[in-house]
């Protein structure tokens, strides 16, 4: 229901927001301006924020001396391939718990959902340990199946809302028609169900694109993403914040343009399929 | 064909018996409307043939094979929904393609059949657009259309013309009867509507509790309700029960007279005073109270000049009354 705002409070609330969206924002700013500076710049106090000495040498430098485009590629093929695996699991699954409810569904919804809630280093040791013994240590599959498992709690869950939202009549009427199973979720399921499917993928190809315990842990060089890329400037010889922030700025980059043009669903993904 | 034969059907959801055991056959060619008040199981009765509903015991054969444990697809049955239930990512043409392409059908012949539906139904025009961009009327002709393509055995309908507005909804009644008539295919039929079942029906299936009621013509149930339920529930206006002395006259416990067997006779036996008119032109409709305390619905003509708080006086046809006993069975 729409209620008649005083100018007054809008300026207020806008302001609010305004002031929430830069806190949330500030560090990542503060990153991109420090990836601008020199090293004495980026440490010098009190913090510059104009008068530092700009310079785009730490991008060059974090190019040369670094593979920037294999571990952009690894994950990208991590990101996408695990949520795509995720998928394809995720979506038989809602569709059982949507349209054929058992007694459990929602006891096994909820304890889906519990599994999230563990720390995930309480499974680092013997995770570690089976990925070194089957030979999935540092390799792209290994982290595909690893992330996978990881979102796929999340995956169901959101295609389940999404699944609800869709008049059971529609499938029963493909049944009529002669669809199998396989045509019922091909022809009729997924189409419907594609602005809530597309929203899931975008969602999670961003979770598994910023995921860093599982990728820095179970890779070494090989499979290593992003993530790694920016945890191997935290290098021995000490921190070097501007290049540091520099490898960052790289690593967010591609997600960041991403998300700016996905923004519309995944507003829509966020909010779990409630806003229609 | 089409022949549909229910033997001892059952269908519980959980402790619930929805329906307790039925005995039903449908002919070949034959328009069966299943009848009754809402949650009486009509629905769950026409899901069950369908086979969208598992039977609980019971067998439902179809052409004289046992079709109890086939799915919904292998039954060679169509369905029209409450809801249409239409692709709404399909076109028009596409929704209606969509069973013959399940079934594995040439292209081109499946284009042919869809033009030849669309014909039919008149939706030619509208052939490339989506659901969504169609009225409710359109929407239905495209559900009847997807059913008709693929030349079932028989056509399932689930109250589809509820959500039509009144106007609608008779052109939609008469176009499904002259369907009927040009394909000779056995549709089953579900409403709660009495007069869709009175001007559809060759045979009439009323439901009460998921029991049978009574199965006959229209004609059939009107004239000799087997029980009150059916009494009551064919025919509009209601038909009218009187209990006590004016039943007792007839030697029984209740008397039924539908509205249009009642007589406005100066001196008739009843007296009353007329309370609501209701004037149709064709006809009027009066209430009358009795001075003897009952209420009364009377059919009059269009012309008959009676207002509120006349004094009027009433004979009911005698050749026109239906008894019932204590347990509301009719009495020969």
């Amino acid at each position: 229901m729409a209620r008649a705002a005083s100018p007054r409070r809008r300026l207020l609330t806008t302001l609010a927001a305004w002031g929430v969206a830069l806190v949330i924002f500030f560090p990542v700013l503060w990153m991109i301006l420090t990836s601008f500076k020199t090293e004495a710049s980026a440490v010098a106090m009190p913090p510059q924020f104009l008068s530092a000495d700009w310079t785009t040498e730490n991008y060059v430098e974090v190019w040369q001396r670094s593979d920037y485009p294999r571990f952009f590629w690894n994950s990208v093929v991590i990101s996408v391939g695990s949520t795509l695996l995720g998928l394809a699991i995720a979506i038989p699954a809602a569709w059982s718990m949507a349209f054929v409810p058992g007694k459990r569904t929602k006891d096994l919804l909820m304890w889906m959902l519990s599994t999230k809630m563990m720390p995930a280093v309480a499974v680092l040791i013997p995770l570690y340990l089976v990925f070194q013994r089957i030979g999935l240590f540092d390799t792209k599959i290994g982290l595909i199946l690893a992330l996978m498992l990881m979102n796929l709690p999340i995956i169901i869950w959101m295609l389940y809302t999404y699944f609800k939202e869709i008049p059971g009549e529609i499938l029963e009427a493909a049944r009529m028609d002669g669809a199998s199973l396989w045509n019922e979720i091909v022809y009729v399921l997924t189409p419907m169900a594609l602005p809530g499917i597309a929203s899931t993928m975008l969602l999670n190809i961003i979770l598994a694109w910023n995921e860093a315990f599982w990728t820095i842990t179970l890779t070494t060089t090989k499979a290593a993403p992003l993530s790694a890329f920016i945890a191997s400037f935290s290098a021995p010889q000490g921190l070097f914040y501007a290049k540091l922030s520099a490898a960052s700025a790289m690593a967010i980059l591609p997600i960041l343009i991403l998300g700016w043009f996905s923004q519309k669903q995944l507003v829509r993904g966020l909010t779990f399929g409630a806003v229609k | 064909m089409g022949k549909i034969q229910l033997t001892q059907v059952r269908k519980s959801f959980g402790e619930v018996d929805v329906i307790p055991g039925i005995d039903l056959d449908i002919e070949d060619g034959e328009f069966v409307v299943f009848v009754g008040p809402s949650g009486c199981g009509k629905s769950t009765l026409l899901r069950l043939i369908a086979g969208l509903e598992d039977t609980t015991s019971g067998t439902i054969a179809i052409d004289g094979k046992d079709a109890t444990n086939l799915p919904p697809a292998k039954r060679g049955l169509a369905m029209v929904f409450q809801s249409y239930a239409l692709y709404p990512h399909m076109t028009v043409r596409k929704n209606i393609a969509f069973p013959l392409k399940m079934a594995g059908m040439s292209e081109t012949e499946q284009a042919a059949r869809v033009e030849r539906a669309a014909k039919v139904l008149n939706l030619t025009s509208y052939l490339d657009r989506r659901p969504g961009q169609l009225s409710g009327g359109q929407r239905q002709r495209v559900a009847i259309g997807r059913a008709i393509v693929r030349e079932p055995s028989a056509f399932l309908f689930d109250e589809p013309l509820s959500n039509l507005d009144a106007a609608l909804r008779v052109g939609m009644r008469q176009e499904i009867t002259e369907l009927h008539q040009s394909l000779k295919t056995t549709m089953i039929y579900v409403t709660h509507d009495q007069v869709e079942a009175m001007t559809m029906a060759d045979k009439i299936v009323v439901l009460n509790a998921g029991r049978v009621e009574q199965v006959g013509s229209p004609l059939d149930l009107y004239h000799h309700p087997r029980n009150l339920f059916v009494a009551g529930f064919i025919g509009s206006p209601k038909m009218n029960f009187l209990e006590g002395a004016k039943a007792a006259q007839h030697g029984a416990s209740t008397v039924g007279i539908r509205p249009e067997h009642i007589d406005i006779v100066e001196g008739g036996p009843w007296q009353g005073s007329v309370g609501l008119t209701e004037h149709l032109g064709s006809d009027t409709f009066l209430k009358v109270t009795l001075d003897t305390g009952e209420v009364v619905n009377v059919r009059a003509n269009g012309e008959v000049g009676l207002h509120h708080g006349d004094r009027i006086a009433l004979a009911p046809q005698a050749a026109k009354i239906h008894r019932f006993d204590a347990d509301g069975k009719a009495l020969a």
